[in-house]
């Protein structure tokens, strides 16, 4: 028949092959996809994440089968699922444990990237698209938060959008739209509970999608940072320091899977409430719009960035006014930009120095609690270390690494806690700290005495 | 002339040297204008349809208090529009301390727009010394700060307290006027809604700032 592929397979699958490209695709992502036959442990948790999401999404069908999303009904709802439904309780302590497990496996996958140089060119828009994807599980753990319908997910909800209130000018009308009334209310319940059984799961696949495409394309990263599509072949043109990832690392993860799921059922099963880190204590008391319970806190994973929004008193935009005065100086007597730049960049951040003392500190916070997440979009840009792996940096460099990891955890501990003057102090070093890691990397990344990097990964045979 | 000839078929290709031709160009950019702009505009009920409601709108009656029983030192919650509304009663003793805090005060007098209104303007923000009613809504981030009425030093409070209020979430402080104090992240003093008393002085309502005329 004339327009019909040639194709090797036969049976059903060439008929198939015939009409939609099924081998051609499995060849490509899995048995002919070559991936760097040295990775390690880190290298788990990209699957892992992938994993999560199934188990969200599979779980998040099943509960919305009996939730209600009604401001009179959804607390209660919640309670039919745990104490009524069968095996109810199970299907919902995996939902709540996966959005945990969920931040726990991303932000190690971040790590990795950020140890391992993952984000350096041609790998930018993977790393692109995956902040995105961070951005939209933050987002849909934010929505989901509400559903409950209990103390926490109400004054949670309250906070949250009233960081919008903080934006000049348009900010009071804005939050008001976000909220559809002027507090939280069922309005506000019915639609976070359209963005989080729709319209972000959505987008959020659509990123995953674009994540793996945009990996096969360029080809993994490794813990070396040496690109093994520059290093010798085989006589077929694979390239010999990689391996097919279908069987090897197919394997491999199901292991790191296995491992996962002990985990995973334990909590479970031991303890979903994670002693009130998982599961707020004050969520099982109903929501009560007249009342703030006397401690709140957002979910753990929330809390980094949450400190640093604490952390910006009027006092604290004194520092980071000075920081941004330093940093044009710095960039107009020393940096490398070119032309215009070198005057224009330097001006900005002389503005945004006086806006920091003219506008209110609050605009600042949520102005500093945003920007401590989209920096990361930059941090292909902001790395200029002439090599990707942290193992051929200077030693210096991996103390800098390791502060920023304790500095992250402080932050999210400072969190969890209720806020006195010695903690705020503390927050502010670590926010001080934190911002400086990414403002600064330009300089420091390019520092010292860095190791030669070898021409080929480095890979002992076990 | 231009590509607008009759070709024969197996000529279908457009010889890549002839001018674009000005009246299709014209008639593209027409159609992509009008297409955008249809585009944009069945943007319009989607985002208008986030604001609130005509339900909504309508919820903000005023509320009626029975104030008589309230005794000094106490103070009682009421919803109005959805927020909590206090009413306390302050006791001599802790109006007379009001000035001692002034010095601590992002802004004793009330000068910032838009959370006091004119009747309030005044160093009680209050229409009776011994009555304060305000929204009970921080004005940093929403949460509504707890009542710490106990004078003196204790944990997560300045020395020489001399009783108010402190949000949970943020750690702003504000005094018994509902007056923030300074180096807190809430930037505002508590909002004081529009409200009156009857002739009698026994009820409080929330919401109206004088009688309607008959």
């Amino acid at each position: 028949m004339a327009g019909e592929k040639t194709v090797e397979t036969t049976g059903l699958l060439g008929w198939i092959d015939k009409r939609f490209p099924l081998t051609s695709t499995y060849k490509a992502h899995l048995s002919e996809y070559y991936a760097p036959k040295n990775f390690n442990f880190w290298y788990f948790f990209g699957s892992l994440a992938l994993l999560v999401l199934v188990i969200q999404i599979v779980t998040g069908i099943f509960l919305v089968m009996n939730y209600k999303p009604d401001a009179a009904l959804a607390f209660a709802s919640v309670e039919y699922i745990m104490r009524e439904v069968p095996w109810g309780w199970l299907i919902r302590y995996m939902h709540s444990t996966g959005a945990s497990m969920f931040f726990v496996v991303v932000y190690l996958h971040m790590l990795r990237g950020l140890f391992y140089g993952s984000y350096r060119k041609p790998r930018e828009l993977i790393w692109i698209f995956g902040v995105a994807i961070f951005l939209c599980l933050m987002g849909e753990a934010f929505f989901g938060y509400l559903l409950p319908w209990g103390q926490m997910s109400y004054w949670g909800a309250q906070v949250i959008v009233n960081l919008f209130s903080a934006i000049p000018f348009i900010g009071p009308d804005l939050s008001l739209w976000i909220r559809g009334d002027y507090v939280v209310s069922d309005a506000t319940l019915n639609r976070f509970f359209a963005f989080h059984v729709i319209a972000i799961p959505l987008v959020l696949i659509g990123l995953v999608v674009a994540h793996l495409v945009a990996l096969h394309e360029v080809g993994s990263n490794n813990p070396d940072g040496v690109e093994i599509k520059q290093g010798p072949k085989d006589r077929y043109g694979r390239p010999i320091d990689g391996i097919p990832f279908h069987p090897y690392y197919t394997v491999h993860d199901i292991m790191g899977v296995a491992g996962f799921l002990l985990v995973f059922a334990a909590i479970v099963f031991f303890a979903p409430e994670m002693g009130g880190y998982f599961l707020e204590a004050n969520n099982f008391i109903p929501a009560d719009s007249l009342k703030t319970p006397p401690h709140i806190a957002p979910v753990w994973y929330f809390t980094p960035f949450y400190t640093m929004l604490r952390a910006t008193t009027s006092d604290f935009t004194w520092v980071l006014s000075a920081g941004a005065v330093i940093a044009a100086a710095a960039l107009f007597l020393k940096g490398k930009l070119s032309g215009a730049w070198r005057i224009i960049i330097p001006v900005i951040l002389i503005i945004i120095a006086v806006l920091m003392k003219t506008l209110e500190a609050k605009f600042w916070g949520v102005v500093t609690m945003g920007g401590s997440v989209v920096i990361m979009f930059f941090l292909p840009w902001l790395d200029r270390s002439p090599v990707k792996s942290i193992r051929y940096r200077p030693t210096w460099h991996k103390f800098l690494y390791a502060i920023f990891i304790v500095d992250f955890l402080i932050l999210g501990f400072i969190g969890t806690k209720p806020p006195s003057p010695t903690l705020n102090v503390i927050s502010q070093i670590g926010t001080v700290y934190y911002l400086g890691f990414y403002f600064l990397m330009p300089v420091w990344s390019r520092l010292g005495k860095f190791k030669q990097v070898p021409d080929r990964v480095t890979f002992r045979a076990h | 002339m231009s590509q607008d000839t009759t070709q024969l078929d197996d000529t279908g290709a457009v010889d890549p040297n002839l001018p674009p031709d000005p009246s299709r160009r014209l008639w593209v950019a027409s159609a992509c204008t009008l297409g955008g702009v249809a585009g944009v505009a069945t943007v319009v009920p989607f985002v208008s349809s986030f604001a609130p409601s005509e339900r909504a709108k309508a919820a903000g009656a005023p509320v009626e208090v029975d104030i008589s029983a309230i005794a000094p030192g106490e103070m009682r919650t009421v919803a109005w529009r959805g927020k909590p509304v206090w009413i306390l009663h302050r006791t001599p003793e802790q109006i007379k301390d009001l000035k001692k805090n002034d010095p601590y005060l992002a802004d004793p007098n009330s000068d910032r727009p838009g959370f006091t209104p004119a009747f309030a303007k005044n160093e009680y923000r209050s229409r009776k010394p011994e009555l304060f009613i305000c929204v009970g809504i921080c004005t940093h981030l929403g949460c509504s700060p707890t009542p710490r009425f106990a004078v003196g030093p204790q944990p997560g409070l300045p020395a020489n307290w001399e009783g108010g209020f402190l949000c949970p979430c943020h750690g702003s402080m504000y005094d018994l006027a509902g007056r923030v104090f300074k180096n807190v992240p809430a930037p505002d003093n508590l909002e004081v809604p529009p409200y009156m008393f009857s002739d009698n002085d026994q009820l409080l309502t929330i919401g109206v700032n004088e009688k309607p005329k008959a």
